[in-house]
């Protein structure tokens, strides 16, 4: 479905460098990505602002025109057929409007209908299955500039999706939304990728959206793919150790000299310890055993790192092997 | 609307009071071919005419490249100049209904007005709708310099003020020195507002003013569609 080799876009940047004179300097935003996404996959393409993202998704959809490398979208060169390629993707962007700001939901509708020459039969069917899906019905004549942020959403995904697209992108598309709204659309679209086999590619900084939605996960910083692969190997790979917490009756020193221990962290003066422990050396059950030896336990958990975790790590790890460099 | 309509027809009643002054103090009462109800059928089709080509532009498209929402526009799987040269011509054909037309009958129904001779008319109506469409193609180069400017503001005012006196909306291009309407005849700007208007009031070749509206009417399209592509390959889109 996408295909990306050498991927790489510049930017001049000007400053202010003296009273008229401006200093040039140019910046790859997009500096050698490639990857594959096949049909049918639900792909996150994560990193922190300013990583290169967005960028990304601007040369994918054919509005930015790469400075080298190349990109194949739905079999097409995107810059060069760039209203071809429209026919068949669908974007959603989290922050801008697809729809008519004055005119009623159901109008902006009418208007894609045209625009993409989509049949009555078809604009029909898929219209009514969004509005059933995404409970659309209740503003449907109301005009988009009256709507929420969460019912506007509802309203870009519908409008994205009217003329059947094989693949859906998505940039930022939760931001803003409450908890409720956030869920009712990662539900729908999970859905839009399970069953009818849409292809989604989706940039977030809500981590729940990748939890809830990829199987895949791509991590970018700096204009370079860091990481690419499913969450759980992503996690295994950057942190390795797992996490005991225990709670224990009295505060106790730092249990940091138990077989397979590499850090603690103390909370509560003592009275919870946060054991960090290698998967390779030892076992929960094992150190379980070895606490339950040296004090009294009251309650225990073991942890899996969060995603935020693991992706705050894969961003360590580049930044200690720049300055090592 | 009717907010508008009585703002035109105020200011319409201001520019007819001044020109017919002016009028009357020259030997003849006439100015370069202009009498009494030539004076008056030019200020107030001038009047309708105004917001019909929206003489002083607009900023819709600059706005949106500005904000870069212009975005939107360009994964569409249509032309984006099409798209709003359609769009343009759509609210041409509302405020024609809205704004063309009620300055006129007020000048026609108050004052001595010039109808066009009967088969003037079918020639106005085609020097109007180019007259648009000269319009749209200088609005929408004018727009797309934002792509290159990031602010054209700066442009959209230039414009306002050139339009104002160019196209012939302060005083009739006729009454211009020799050298200066020489000079604007290699320019669009006529062709906005003062070339419906001859049309009408049947001063000037009919053949020479159509045919020079469609010269730039068709220019000025093949210099936007330049213009769009070279901005979408060469221009950054802003924001992220």
């Amino acid at each position: 479905m996408i295909e990306v080799r050498d991927l790489r876009r510049e930017f001049r940047v000007s400053e202010k460098a003296g009273f008229l004179r401006r200093a040039h300097r140019t910046v790859a935003a997009v500096d050698g990505v490639s990857f594959d996404v096949a049909a049918g996959e639900a792909v996150g393409y994560v990193g922190p602002n300013g990583a290169g993202k967005s960028t990304t998704i601007k040369m994918l959809t054919g509005i930015l025109v790469p400075t080298s490398g190349t990109v194949r979208v739905s079999g097409v060169d995107p810059s060069r057929q760039r209203k071809e390629l429209a026919r068949r993707i669908g974007v959603v962007f989290g922050q801008r409007s697809q729809l008519w700001w004055d005119l009623p939901l159901k109008d902006s509708f009418e208007l894609l209908k045209a625009i993409y020459r989509v049949s009555a039969p078809d604009f029909t069917a898929r219209l009514a299955e969004c509005v059933e899906l995404l409970e659309l019905g209740p503003f449907l004549t109301t005009p988009v500039r009256q709507l929420s942020l969460g019912q506007r959403m509802r309203g870009e995904v519908t409008a994205s999706l009217l003329h059947a697209p094989e693949l859906l992108v998505l940039d930022e598309p939760t931001i803003g939304l409450d908890l409720e709204s956030k869920e009712r659309l990662r539900e729908f679209l999970a859905e839009l990728n399970t069953k009818r086999g849409t292809t989604l590619l989706l940039t977030t900084h809500d981590l729940d959206d990748i939890q809830r939605l990829c199987p895949r996960l791509m991590v970018i910083d700096h204009g370079t793919v860091l990481a690419d692969g499913p969450l759980a190997d992503l996690r295994a790979e950057v942190s390795p150790d797992r996490v005991l917490v225990v709670d224990l009756e009295d505060a106790a020193p730092p249990l940091d000299d138990l077989p397979g221990v590499t850090s603690v962290r103390l909370e509560m003066g003592g009275k919870r310890q946060h054991l960090a422990f290698r998967r390779d050396v030892t076992t929960a059950a094992a150190l379980i055993t070895a606490v339950a030896a040296r004090a009294e336990v009251h309650d225990l958990a073991v942890v899996e790192p969060e995603i935020d975790d693991v992706v705050r790590r894969l961003y360590e790890r580049r930044h200690l092997g720049a300055e090592c460099r | 609307m009717i907010a508008g309509t009585a703002t035109n027809v105020v200011f319409g009643l201001l520019r007819m009071a001044v020109l017919l002054a002016a009028l009357d103090a020259a030997p003849g009462g006439r100015i370069a071919g202009y009498d009494v109800a030539a004076t008056v059928t030019y200020v107030w089709l001038g009047q309708g005419l105004l917001a019909f080509v929206v003489l002083w532009g607009d900023a819709a498209l600059a706005n949106r490249i500005r904000s870069g929402d212009v975005v939107v526009d360009l994964y569409r799987p249509w032309d984006l100049q099409q798209a709003l040269l359609a769009e343009d011509l759509g609210r041409a054909a509302y405020c024609a209904v809205t704004r063309l037309v009620p300055p006129v009958v007020v000048g026609a129904l108050l004052f001595p007005f010039r109808w066009p001779t009967p088969e003037r008319w079918p020639v106005f109506l085609v020097s109007a709708v180019l007259a648009v469409l000269v319009s749209f193609g200088m609005r929408f180069l004018v727009n797309a310099s934002t792509f290159w400017l990031l602010d054209n503001r700066g442009v959209m005012a230039l414009y306002g003020v050139a339009t104002g006196i160019l196209c012939g909306l302060t005083v009739p291009l006729d009454f211009f020195p020799e050298w200066a309407r020489f000079a604007l005849w290699f320019t669009p700007m006529p062709a906005i507002m003062q070339s419906p208007i001859d049309v009408f009031i049947g001063h000037g070749s009919l053949w020479l003013t159509v045919g020079h509206q469609v010269f730039w009417a068709v220019a000025l399209f093949l210099a936007g569609r330049l213009a769009l592509a070279r901005a979408v390959r060469k221009v950054v889109v802003q924001g992220g």
